[in-house]
């Protein structure tokens, strides 16, 4: 733990996906690891309604005192997304130096299975985000989660990615993580966050 | 120690610290997790009630007996508890009670965005208003404090960015367990039976009690000044304090905890201190109209939006354009390009399903409610088409049934809302010689709000078993002779029970019976598509399921989405999706 002394500045974490994907669990953890190294936290979620498969958002911030719950827009640092269309809906919070970690995972709407609409291809979702000034880092979450079992595990590994970034010590990580999940799937949790922190950031 | 919570935890958490023992509520986003959390504490008390107005009375009566009381609600469950809540504030109570109202700005999961603060002033009690989680927890104990020395009543107001949102909350000392022996009730007539004379003598205490308020809310540790420069003086509220301190981070503040009655030396004293003062507030111009009339320009609603929610980002570009700060005016945060919206539907597996595609096939005018069943209304299905308040859909049928208009017409109300205000419009028909088809889709729990028990589910929140209210029992009681229950997944019995009870001269009832697939997770193995048996008639895609994928030839069925409830071969004439085989086998 580097404590107190060592906060620089603030981070902002913006979770996308769709309902049902466990963003509110990864931003729980990412919450935790803030405040177990010393910074003020603040976490906003949805609930209700959108949980029905629909589009989720959470926003983390750290900081020395942070006020809003929500990330201004422009501000994220990182973006971690668990589906890729959801990473290019959410770019208003993009901007030069946002790193997105995207999970190459395809969840189609209901207007690309009824024929109505295209899903975008990997490039132009790439495209999308770098355009906006970001960096994407591709992450094989869910082939990564079905290998060890349940693809529901895909946020857990993206986890792994962003601890990376990082010079707070894994055990807070770890910790964090294992005060969160039930007791009975910790160890798979935590063999996926080490499979996330496998891939290259 | 400190613990994340989130706004709804924290209140929770303040509340068993702050002694209350009694809890009725009624779920609703984004108030729902009050509860759920104070029923985990030791040695209380928590009940989900059948609605808002049994919840709020609940805690009155509890209130009354010398106890200290929580009742929980969102932004229009405080509607249906309006009756008890405009004349509790003129009985006062012998305990305490605090009420948790949650305001939803932009429509998360409401039907609309009503500003609840005008309740506090309408019924004249006081308003607390927590700008994090933290606060929640304080808040609660200093409304017990206010609804004790004032004999009234508190409103508690969240908003969903604090319910929902979470920070680093300090934990207290466990409260000292206290065992009181039970006293006798006590009894008294002219306050607390509300008949007109005794209400008339009432009443001037009610006014007399705001006066008090008022002076308390000038002295309050929750309103303070936080001096800043000369230039704006900003008062602000709850979560919009957040967003205002982002964007005016050396402004001189009024930070108002308490909501109503408002301080009026401490506003004359921001103003006082300062060139302009700015009023940051979601929705109506509730503080601003308070401001005006005490003869102090101010900027209010002329500057922010009165709808909607705020972020700073928001708060930022308005007050750019307004020139309050410096900025770029008119600068709009870039958004995504065109990309395929991915809105909320009915899960996959979900029973309501088919009893909207029978609707939708039989081309009725189908007169909804509230829950997760209004996503009946979206296409594909379209099947819905009203939905305005919880209960609605029977009262709506029958009155459009008196104008006889062209379509077969019928209500759809889930179980939790039906015991919630299905009821009493349910007689309405009988006791006034209607005829309309009413059918209740019964999942024996509250599915939207994350499967919270309700009087036909057999059990309370705290686990106890009770006996599950049957809605088919119900009906006949009250005079329904035509009730007919059914699965929804015998389509064909479906389709033949509703045409019967369209044709039907007599008032009618249909309980579709079956869990929800997310309480109940009934997983079997997903079905498969013969494409050469496939000729793309489109049925199965007509169904709105996420699991059906349209492709090249036929159609695809992702079976990690698929919970295996089969309804796609029900509506699939040329049987080419077929149940599998054997697990793992054929094509997907």
């Amino acid at each position: 733990m580097k404590g107190v002394a060592n906060i620089k500045r603030k981070y902002d974490f913006l979770f996308t996906g769709v309902g049902g994907q466990g963003t509110i669990l990864a931003s729980d953890i990412v919450s935790e690891v803030g405040m177990r190294c010393g910074y003020d936290v603040k976490k906003s979620e949805v609930h209700g309604m959108s949980q029905r498969g629909g589009a989720v958002e959470s926003h983390v911030r750290w900081g020395e005192k942070v006020y809003s719950p929500l990330i201004e827009e422009g501000e994220a640092d990182f973006l971690l997304a668990f589906e890729m269309l959801e990473a290019a809906r959410w770019t208003q919070f993009v901007s030069a130096g946002t790193v997105a970690l995207v999970n190459r995972h395809r969840i189609l709407p209901p207007t690309v299975y009824l024929g109505q609409a295209k899903y975008p291809e990997e490039k132009e979702i790439e495209d999308i985000l770098t355009g906006a000034g970001s960096k994407v880092v591709w992450i094989e979450g869910t082939a990564r989660a079905v290998e060890l079992g349940n693809p529901a595990l895909a946020g857990v590994v993206l986890l792994g990615t962003l601890s990376k970034y990082f010079d707070e010590p894994l055990d807070v990580w770890e910790n964090s993580l294992m005060n969160l999940v039930p007791e009975k799937f910790r160890d798979l949790n935590i063999k996926a966050f080490h499979a996330g922190r496998e891939f290259q950031g | 120690m400190n613990k994340i919570m989130s706004g709804n935890e924290a209140i929770a958490y303040g509340a068993y610290l702050a002694g209350i023992k009694v809890g009725a509520g009624y779920p609703g986003t984004p108030s729902t997790e009050v509860m759920e959390s104070f029923s985990r504490y030791p040695g209380v008390y928590a009940e989900w009630s059948p609605n808002e107005k049994v919840a709020l009375e609940v805690a009155i009566g509890a209130a009354y007996a010398g106890g200290r009381a929580l009742a929980t609600m969102k932004h229009v469950g405080l509607n249906v508890a309006a009756d008890p809540l405009f004349t509790v504030s003129y009985t006062g109570i012998k305990g305490a009670l605090v009420i948790v109202d949650a305001d939803d700005p932009s429509l998360h999961s409401s039907q609309n965005e009503q500003d609840n603060r005008h309740y506090a002033k309408a019924a004249k009690i006081a308003m607390l208003e927590p700008a994090d989680s933290e606060e929640a927890k304080q808040f609660v104990k200093i409304a017990v404090e206010i609804s004790e020395t004032f004999d009234t009543p508190v409103i508690l107001r969240s908003t969903t960015r604090l319910s929902h949102s979470r920070c680093i909350v300090k934990l207290e000392d466990e409260p000292a367990a206290v065992e009181i022996e039970p006293a006798a009730y006590e009894r008294n007539a002219p306050k607390y039976v509300m008949v007109p004379a005794h209400a008339r003598q009432r009443h001037p205490v009610v006014e007399e009690r705001l006066k008090k308020l008022a002076e308390y809310a000038e002295t309050t540790p929750v309103n303070y000044i936080e001096p800043g420069s000369g230039d704006l003086g900003i008062i602000a509220s709850g979560v919009s304090y957040q967003y205002a301190k982002e964007v005016f981070p050396g402004a001189t503040f009024l930070k108002l905890g308490m909501a109503y009655p408002m301080p009026e030396k401490l506003i004359r004293d921001l103003a006082g201190r300062v060139k302009q003062v700015v009023v940051v507030e979601e929705l109506d111009p509730f503080i601003e109209e308070h401001v005006r009339l005490l003869g102090i320009p101010v900027k209010g609603k002329d500057v922010f939006p009165n709808i909607g929610e705020f972020s700073q980002g928001r708060v930022r570009r308005c007050a750019a354009a307004a020139g309050l700060i410096p900025g770029k005016i008119g600068a709009q945060p870039v958004q995504s390009q065109q990309l395929p919206v991915r809105p909320p539907m009915l899960c996959p597996g979900c029973a309501h399903r088919p009893i909207f595609y029978a609707l939708q096939r039989l081309r009725a005018a189908v007169f909804g409610d509230i829950g997760c069943y209004t996503l009946g209304a979206a296409p594909p299905l379209a099947a819905m088409h009203t939905c305005l308040c919880m209960g609605a859909s029977i009262g709506n049928v029958h009155g459009a049934d008196r104008v006889k208009v062209k379509d077969r017409t019928v209500a759809v109300i889930g179980d939790s809302t039906f015991f919630h205000s299905g009821i009493t419009p349910l007689i309405n028909l009988i006791a006034n010689g209607g005829n309309s088809t009413v059918i209740v889709l019964d999942n024996r729990i509250t599915a939207m709000t994350g499967h919270q028990p309700h009087p036909g589910t057999g059990r309370t929140l705290m686990g106890k078993k009770v006996p599950d209210i049957s809605i088919e029992a119900l009906a006949r009681a009250v005079g329904f002779n035509k009730v007919d229950v059914i699965s929804p997944y015998d389509f064909k019995n479906v389709l033949e029970t509703i045409k019967d009870h369209f044709q039907s001269r007599e008032p009618s009832l249909i309980v579709s019976q079956y869990p929800c697939v997310l309480n109940i997770r009934e997983r079997k193995p997903s079905p498969v598509v013969d494409q050469d048996a496939c000729n793309e008639c489109g049925n199965c895609l007509r169904i709105g399921c996420s699991p059906m994928a349209k492709v090249d030839g036929g159609v695809t069925i992702d079976p990690a989405l698929c919970t295996g409830c089969g309804f796609c071969a029900s509506v699939c004439g040329r049987g080419a999706i077929k149940a599998r085989t054997n697990e793992g086998g054929g094509e997907h």
